[in-house]
């Protein structure tokens, strides 16, 4: 079976959870027998492996198709780059009808010349909506070039390219909701945003999401049949062998740590209203923010106000190793997020052994058993806990004890089982 | 002979409020009234009254030879006296039927036997004499928390002076031996066992509205008809089981009311069986062997053993550090200290701590307050922690707690004069604007600023109020 997957970052260039979880799956999916994956992302910045880079031309639009051969890849996937001489302007607009369009005619339009090629960024920028457009146009090329049994789109960047791509090949499309407008809005719904996402619901033959949570949000907030939406929960690939710290606590303070972008879907201001409770009761505590985002300063402003900026720390955003370095050095681990459709960061945190606090608000809460649940609302319930794990010894332990272990038992080659069921189903619909 | 001895257990515990960090050291009220007060008031109308009506009218119906026992705890009793001294009251009226017996327990309902043995008889002590005031009766046969046993235990009830107790009969204890007979102690031969026929009693307790059971519906026909199944040389069924059995665990409507409203009925009918009581049974029949139980067993869960309550990291840690207290406590005269170090004894605050989900999950999920049992460790660790420090300001022993109690004492004397003061303040200032407000413009404008003044007063004086009425707690 193969499978044309498009998605919106990989790894190492990602900025959330979105990518981890595409970069997980594709793992996940390259163990499985009979599965072949081609994943597309907008751009790629070539500081993967360059031996295996092979350059395909294909027609007057040059795509870069190269094999990655990563650790633990079982077999190479093909990755593919869109570098794209495409049209020098697409009338947003337009594009809808344009891409309706018969091949032929579609082809009329991309002859133009490589003079006018379109960078893509690959990031959230303010062109974004053209991005995704022009993403969606090059994908229609490529699902003409390449030959796919099914096809797998990430998040709602990807959807019109996976429309694009179903509408030219006729091929099942399986859409994977990551997270939906209303999480990140917070109920402020950009209306483009949830038009794109809802004609990709519509559009696709099945829906994956990573989590009951999000299965309702889904379900209720797009108005999607419930029969066609299927839960996979995300899973946390396995700890390399532990590296040598590479710092040292400089104190013998508790470290109670957020790690996240700083915006309101994550529900920073909770965890600082928590902390100030927390300072008035217990000394040797010390909080840190790490992560950058649109409230970060609005946050800091904040903790000055409550007069805790002696306890409190903002790191900025962390990469890499360093995310890994952060919770080694933390003695609690709290996401109090308004809004999370799944949450990976959380088992990462158990995974290097720090007790987790989560909202209930989360998708990640239907499958943690041994793990601290407060509404995000509630502080003080949230500073109840942290206080709970500083004092009480024994929680850590359970924690450390049961948690990893309800971790290390989750893995993306489950996930990957799930989604290829749906796959099955899918091409069975059609 | 052959008889059925039926013993139920009446038990409800004192919730504890949600209890949050920063309420440590200023509250020290741990109960969740309204919980308590309307847990009670539910299985009292479900099961205690109507339960009690129909053994009250058996046992004048068969003038006699119907019989049963109960062990009420400590815990259930003094929520009776709070919340339906009607209840105690219609237990009272069954022990003057002469064919009720009722059991000794610990006070609290607690786990103390585990941990300490002084402390284990005080409590013992006590209970059996609230049974005597309550029910006019002197209880001589003992039953466990949770029918906790051990041979050890078993030595020290002994050494009490009851003549018999109760206990799970365990696969893993009996073997191939049958639970329908009279045991005795390993140890202290004169301490009579009886142990608890968990098929019989639990396909009551447990199975009995379950559709799912081949056996369903239970008829009282078919359950005399087991006991006539039973070897003949067997003589004593013990059905032992929670009293909430009836019309709580399993409701009024799947039939159990009727079930137990026929059942002697139907014995007596049917088989040659009799009804009596644990003490009658100590006294009538022969031990056939001794029972050995080294390691304590109990009546909870597939294992019958302490994990329900003592089974991971949590529980062990409240378990240890309630009783690092007992020090102190055994020197302690303080009457409120001594009536929250009983309740927080009870067994169920650790029950609430178990992580063993999966296999025993649903009966565990259905007594339980939390969401959680971390919710319920950190709930309790807190309320112990409050606890802890009314004791060290109670009873100091290092020179740290004594400075500190004599701070605590002075910051409530400064507390109070504060409050005096203000109090006085406000007095005055009432005396001065009163003569002023017939005055003139310029006079008036004056008492302005003395009323905006005013609420930021009275929240000092409200502060100081709160104070006050924790103290009083």
């Amino acid at each position: 079976m193969k499978v044309l997957m498009f998605g919106w970052e990989f790894p190492p260039h990602i900025s959330g959870g979105l990518g981890t979880a595409s970069y997980g799956l594709t793992k996940g999916l390259s163990r499985i027998k009979d599965v072949d994956v081609t994943f597309v992302v907008p751009k790629a910045y070539g500081d993967e492996d360059q031996r295996s880079v092979k350059l395909l031309g294909a027609g007057d639009i040059p795509i870069t198709k190269r094999k990655l051969n990563l650790k633990n890849f079982s077999k190479a996937i093909d990755y593919l780059e869109v570098k794209s001489g495409i049209v020098p302007y697409v009338d947003p607009e337009d594009f809808w009808r344009l891409s309706k369009k018969e091949v032929s005619g579609r082809y009329n339009f991309i002859q133009v010349d490589s003079e006018g090629k379109i960078i893509f960024s690959g990031k959230y920028g303010t062109d974004l909506l053209t991005e995704i457009r022009n993403y969606s146009i090059v994908a229609s090329v490529i699902a003409e070039e390449s030959e796919f049994d099914l096809i797998h789109a990430h998040d709602w960047l990807a959807y019109p390219a996976g429309i694009a791509a179903k509408e030219v090949s006729g091929k099942p499309l399986v859409i994977h909701v990551h997270a939906t407008d209303f999480d990140r809005s917070g109920g402020k719904v950009n209306p483009d945003v949830y038009a794109i996402e809802k004609k990709g619901m519509d559009i696709a033959d099945l829906i994956i999401t990573v989590s009951n949570f999000t299965r309702d949000t889904v379900i209720n907030k797009y108005h999607i049949n419930p029969a066609k939406v299927f839960t996979v929960y995300n899973a946390v690939e396995p700890l390399n062998e532990i590296q040598k710290a590479k710092y040292k606590k400089g104190t013998d303070e508790k470290i109670v740590t957020f790690l996240g972008r700083i915006t309101f879907q994550k529900g920073p201001e909770y965890f600082i209203l928590a902390a100030s409770k927390i300072l008035q009761k217990m000394d040797n505590v010390r909080f840190v923010m790490a992560g950058s985002g649109d409230m970060m300063n609005k946050m800091i402003i904040m903790t000055a106000r409550l007069g805790i900026t002696n306890k409190f720390n903002f790191t900025g955003f962390l990469k890499g190793d360093d995310v890994y370095e952060m919770l080694r050095l933390s003695d609690v681990y709290i996401m109090p997020s308004i809004s999370e459709p799944f949450g990976i960061s959380p088992l990462e945190a158990l995974q290097s052994n720090v007790p987790v606090i989560i909202s209930n608000q989360s998708g990640v809460a239907e499958i943690l058993t041994h793990a601290i649940k407060t509404d995000f609302w509630d502080i003080d319930a949230i500073a109840d806990s942290i206080y709970g794990i500083l004092k009480y010894p024994a929680l850590t332990k359970m924690f450390t004890k049961y948690g990893k272990k309800e971790v290390d038992d989750l893995s993306w080659e489950n996930s990957a089982l799930k989604v290829k069921e749906i796959y099955n189903k899918a091409l069975s619909l059609n | 002979m052959r008889t059925i001895c039926l013993y139920f257990q009446v038990h409800q515990p004192f919730r504890l409020k949600k209890y949050r960090f920063f309420n440590i050291g200023n509250d020290h009220y741990y109960y969740d009234d309204y919980l308590n007060e309307s847990v009670m008031k539910k299985i009292i109308e479900k099961c205690y009254f109507p339960a009690n009506e129909i053994l009250f009218d058996l046992i004048q119906k068969y003038n006699g030879k119907f019989k049963v026992a109960f062990s009420i705890s400590g815990v259930a009793i003094k929520q009776f006296e709070l919340y339906a001294p009607e209840v105690l009251k219609s237990f009272k009226k069954l022990a003057e039927s002469g064919s009720v017996e009722f059991l000794a327990e610990t006070n609290a309902h607690s786990l103390v036997a585990l941990k300490d043995k002084q402390a284990f008889c005080e409590q013992v002590k006590t209970h059996s004499q609230k049974i005597e005031k309550h029910f006019n009766q002197s209880p001589s046969v003992f039953r466990n928390t949770e029918l906790i046993y051990s041979d050890e235990i078993g030595v020290t009830v002994s050494e009490m002076g009851y003549k018999a107790m109760l206990t799970e009969g365990a696969k893993h204890v009996l073997g191939w031996k049958s639970p329908n007979y009279l045991y005795c102690n390993a140890i202290k031969p004169r301490l009579k066992i009886l142990l608890k026929n968990f098929k019989l009693s639990d396909d009551i307790a447990f199975r009995f509205s379950s559709k799912t059971w081949e056996e369903w519906p239970l008829t009282t026909e078919k359950f005399v008809g087991w006991l006539n199944n039973l070897d003949p040389k067997e003589e004593v069924v013990n059905l032992f089981m929670d009293y909430e059995t009836f019309g709580e665990h399993q409701w009024h409507e799947t039939g159990i009311f009727d079930f137990l409203k026929f059942l002697p009925e139907t014995v007596f009918n049917n088989s040659n069986f009799t009804f009596s009581t644990p003490s009658e049974i100590a006294e009538k029949l022969q031990p056939v062997s001794a029972i050995h139980v080294p390691h304590p067993i109990s009546w909870a869960d597939e294992e019958r053993d302490l994990t329900a309550w003592l089974g991971n990291d949590l529980q062990e840690e409240a378990f240890s550090k309630l009783y690092s207290l007992s020090g102190k406590i055994s020197k302690c005269k303080d009457p409120a200290i001594l009536e929250d170090w009983n309740w927080l004894q009870t067994s169920d605050h650790f029950y609430y701590m178990c992580t063993k989900f999966f296999s025993d999950g649903d009966v565990h999920e259905y007594f339980n307050p939390y969401e959680s049992p971390y919710e319920a460790f950190i709930n309790y660790m807190n309320v112990l922690s409050d606890f802890e420090i009314r004791l060290n300001t109670a009873m100091p022993e290092t020179n740290t707690d004594k400075e500190l109690a004599k701070l605590r004492v002075l910051v409530a004397e400064k507390e109070d004069l504060l409050k005096k003061s203000i109090s006085e303040v406000n007095k005055l200032k009432l005396n001065i604007s009163k003569p002023k407000t017939s005055g003139t413009k310029k006079a008036s404008s004056k008492v302005t600023p003395g009323k905006t003044k005013t609420p930021g007063i009275s929240k000092t004086g409200r502060k100081s109020t709160k104070v006050s009425r924790v103290k009083k707690k």
